[in-house]
């Protein structure tokens, strides 16, 4: 990996970029090996350019179900002795292991990526009145920000996130995805304007269960990140991808919102449109312009949301990304590309282009519709 | 007149070849600057009574005037300049407080002038407003924390009131008395032809006026001149004024010269008095008292208007705008100490306060570090001169800003600064009938709403530009700016980086 001065590290400044997404679901939890979703995301090698790629995969860890399964990544070995500290100090280590990687040629000079499954520990989330989400945000935050060389890859239940500096199909080979078995993966190949430096700033970013997986430049990044600052946020990354898997967290998990309503915040309607719908949608959307406006996410994005229970994907207001959705059967492929589709799933039932602001949601069956209509 | 040490500002050249003797010179000044002589069949000038207001210069019809400041130079003195021996030869003649209209001529730093905007370039797209929706309609007021819904779906939460306004543009509190009913009733055409909102300012509503009560915001001033119970609810939101920029901490003054029958009868007080607002309102010395007013307010109203606090930008605002939210105001207005006025005394509109750049980056972020930024609206006022000027103000923090001076040189004002005087021969900052009568409010309406029609394509075009599509976007994106020209200290506080970084 190109080495670069400190301040232009991924974090010290905010890079640009260009990218490729693709997630594939079975909205019925069946399993199945990373070999496809690394397919389709290599047939748009032109979309990324060696310096990004990563996997989010759910459904990977079931005999730890119930754990927070951290991936971390160590520049160098006496950051794992304060972290591995740290765990001690907050959490029960089930179990901490070297995740298994592989030597790829174009890979140069990996951090060392360790696995743990972690339970928190009662006490300290008591003492702190928190919930047990609520204290592994803030313990990933106190890592990201405090323990300089450690980042926490992801930090959910039975998911996980592998990524690093390279093509996606060789960060693929790297982490041995063909191994694992899930019923969700989002995939993403970036093309950033400069060296990130690291691997922390490569996509998906991740937040307990959420994964973000993102093609875009946020236009209205500043006001996203002030927004989210208010809420105890910290944007380490200065990474769109960061503020948006933020918002989701802030909107579905925080405030309750329906996945709907949170894709709608996020790409609002417009007014005009807004002020032609009947007395009681108008109002809610009305509403909710009033009350999240700066958590409207402006510029172009296309960008893939992964949860235990759901894939999301959503395009800007004015879809200035592409983003293609098709359905087979129990399976659900979001794309950059119809090609990259077609590459995995030759002859789907429906292949559409959603809308700008159209949300697509696909959920784990078994999952409950909790939000009926909103009026 | 008796003897005076004071040289004439400013020279009048009169091209005697153009020159007809017509008389509308003499006819149009109110200072009496130009004079008839009778015997000659002459006209003349009085070069000392002359305030360059480019009133006979415009309405010349031979092109005969020139107007140019004194060339007459005091010996070189790099401490005592011009101005500081004039006003020392004033303030000799006449033993009183020297006073100043209009805003801050000084040359202090025009901080937006130091701020560069963004804009896109391969990376994101630019977006056209041609071509595009672009937003920029705006809510003022306060805004809940989150949105909850029923366990139907349906909504459960509701907004406080807002002011709802097409773009982040109003006019500022000027007040009938301070100028002309026909200054206020183009202003109030304006807001309602533009969809934005206009301030009646500290002097009460005119009868005539209460049909654009949709696009007004009332004043309620420590001289609570003209409040009542049918004036409070005639707007669409009230601001309570503590402050005002060009002159913090101390109150309005309406000399009684100006309080003819419409002003005394709007005002509530008797015709020809002094209109003295005090200093501090008198029931409120404390933060917990301006939250018993503006509770007051808001019950006396049924909670149906935002209440909009306006504070001048003094030293510790950030701290003071953060309790004014939590004492209940909707909406807080900083009015920075280039802000304008009708009357102020010069030593306090020079000295006091501190620039409006400064005070609203240093708001927008005490408020959001302690958690209630998105929770009130903020307005920032005190000299926004064009277009940039707000895209500049949004991007760090405001919600709307407030315009003056603006709308006043819209109108026809050229800023000669005798506003004090009560004799505009613009018709704007005066109450003489024959001076009123020469501000038609239709024309002066539509040169308004030309001014902000302009304005929004300007913005349009700015915040597309920088691929952004929606104003609640470009709110506290300092991203989008970068300073130019500043040190580090400045650039810390306005919390902007420097070019090129």
């Amino acid at each position: 990996m190109r080495r670069v001065k400190e301040k232009y590290r991924e974090g010290n400044v905010r890079i640009p970029s260009g990218c490729a997404v693709s997630g594939i679901m079975n909205r019925q939890g069946k399993v199945f090996s990373g070999k496809e979703i690394i397919k389709s995301i290599s047939l748009m090698r032109d979309r990324s350019n060696g310096l990004g790629g990563g996997f989010a995969a759910y459904g990977i860890y079931p005999q730890y179900k119930d754990h927070y399964a951290f991936h971390m990544l160590y520049e160098r070995e006496s950051c794992r002795a304060k972290t591995e500290k740290f765990f001690k100090d907050n959490f029960l280590v089930e179990k901490a292991e070297l995740l298994p990687v592989s030597k790829v040629p174009s890979i140069k000079e990996p951090p060392s990526v360790w696995r743990y499954f972690l339970l928190p520990r009662e006490d300290k989330y008591e003492e702190l009145q928190l919930s047990q989400p609520g204290f592994i945000v803030r313990k990933v935050m106190e890592i990201n920000s405090s323990i300089k060389g450690a980042y926490v890859a992801s930090s959910g239940k039975d998911m996980g996130a592998f990524k690093g500096v390279g093509f996606p199909e060789d960060i693929g080979e790297f982490y041995n995805l063909e191994d694992y078995k899930g019923y969700l993966w989002t995939a993403h190949g970036r093309f950033p304007t400069n060296s990130p430096g690291w691997w922390g700033g490569a996509h998906p970013f991740t937040l307990l269960n959420w994964s973000v997986v993102h093609n875009g430049e946020i236009s209205s990044y500043g006001t996203n990140l002030r927004y989210l600052e208010e809420f105890g946020y910290e944007c380490t990354l200065q990474t769109d991808t960061e503020a948006a898997a933020y918002l989701f967290d802030l909107l579905i998990r925080r405030h309750k919102l329906p996945m709907e309503i949170a894709c709608r915040v996020l790409a609002a309607p417009f007014w005009e449109e807004i002020d032609r719908l009947p007395e009681g949608p108008r109002k809610f959307f009305k509403n909710m312009r009033i009350i999240y406006g700066k958590a409207l996410l402006n510029g172009p994005f296309s960008i893939i949301l992964g949860c235990n229970e759901a894939m999301v994907a959503i395009n800007d207001r004015i879809k200035l990304r592409p983003l293609v959705a098709a359905e087979k059967g129990a399976m659900l492929y979001v794309s950059s590309e119809e090609a990259a589709i077609i590459e995995v799933c030759s002859n789907p039932d429906k292949i559409w282009v959603p809308r700008g602001g159209e949300p697509v949601i696909g959920r784990i069956e078994e999952v409950e519709e909790k939000w009926v209509s909103a009026c | 007149m008796g003897f005076s040490m004071l040289a004439p500002e400013f020279i009048i050249e009169r091209n005697r070849d153009r020159c007809i003797d017509c008389r509308v010179c003499e006819k149009q000044c109110s200072m009496e600057a130009h004079y008839y002589d009778p015997d000659e069949e002459k006209v003349y000038s009085r070069e000392e009574k002359c305030i360059n207001c480019h009133r006979c210069i415009s309405l010349c019809p031979t092109r005969a005037l020139c107007i140019k400041e004194n060339p007459q130079e005091f010996k070189r003195n790099a401490n005592w300049s011009r101005n500081s021996i004039r006003e020392i030869q004033k303030q000799a003649q006449t033993g009183g407080i020297l006073l100043s209209g209009m805003g801050n001529p000084k040359p202090f730093p025009i901080y937006w002038d130091n701020i560069l905007l963004n804009a896109s370039q391969v990376t994101n797209p630019s977006i056209d407003p041609l071509r595009e929706p672009m937003e920029l309609k705006t809510f003022l007021g306060r805004k809940p924390k989150k949105l909850e819904l029923n366990q139907d779906g349906s909504l459960k939460t509701e907004v406080p009131p807002q002011l709802e306004l097409s773009m982040p543009v109003m006019f500022t509190a000027m007040s009938f008395g301070s100028i002309s009913l026909n200054a206020s009733t183009a202003l109030a055409m304006a807001a309602k032809e533009t969809d934005i909102c206009y301030n009646t300012g500290e002097g009460g509503l005119h009868e005539s006026l209460y049909s654009y009560g949709n696009w007004t915001i009332i004043q309620v001033a420590s001289g609570r001149f003209g409040v009542y119970q049918d004036y409070l609810e005639a707007g669409s939101g009230i601001e309570i004024k503590i402050g005002q920029g060009a002159k913090p901490g101390i109150g309005g003054h309406l000399p009684g010269e100006k309080v003819g029958e419409e002003v005394a009868s709007t005002r509530m007080i008797p015709k020809g008095t002094d209109a003295l607002s005090p200093a501090p309102h008198h029931d409120i010395y404390s933060i917990e008292d301006l939250r018993q007013l503006i509770y007051a307010l808001k019950e006396s109203t049924r909670y149906k208007k935002p209440v909009s606090v306006k504070i001048a930008a003094v030293h510790n605002v950030a701290a003071i705008a953060s309790g004014i939210a939590r004492a209940g105001a909707d909406i807080i207005t900083i009015d920075g100490i280039r802000g304008g006025t009708g009357a102020a005394p010069t030593r306090i509109r020079d000295s006091v306060g501190i620039p409006v750049e400064f005070a609203l980056a240093a708001v927008d972020e005490r408020l959001k570090e302690e958690g209630i930024r998105n929770q009130v609206s903020v307005v920032a006022a005190g000299s926004i001169r064009n277009s940039g000027d707000i895209v500049k103000a949004v991007a760090l923090g405001a919600d709307a800003v407030y315009i003056g001076t603006a709308a006043l040189v819209a109108m026809g004002c050229h800023l000669c600064r005798k506003c004090y005087t009560g004799k505009c021969n613009w018709g704007i900052a005066t109450q003489d009938p024959w001076l009123t009568k020469r501000l038609n409010p239709e024309i002066a309406a539509e040169r308004l709403s030309n001014l902000i029609i302009g304005w929004d394509h300007e913005f349009k075009e700015m915040m597309g530009g920088m691929g952004i599509n929606a104003i609640e976007s470009l709110k506290g994106n300092r991203h989008m700016l970068r300073g130019i020209g500043l040190t580090n200290r400045e650039l810390e506080v306005l919390g902007i980086k420097l070019a090129g970084e």
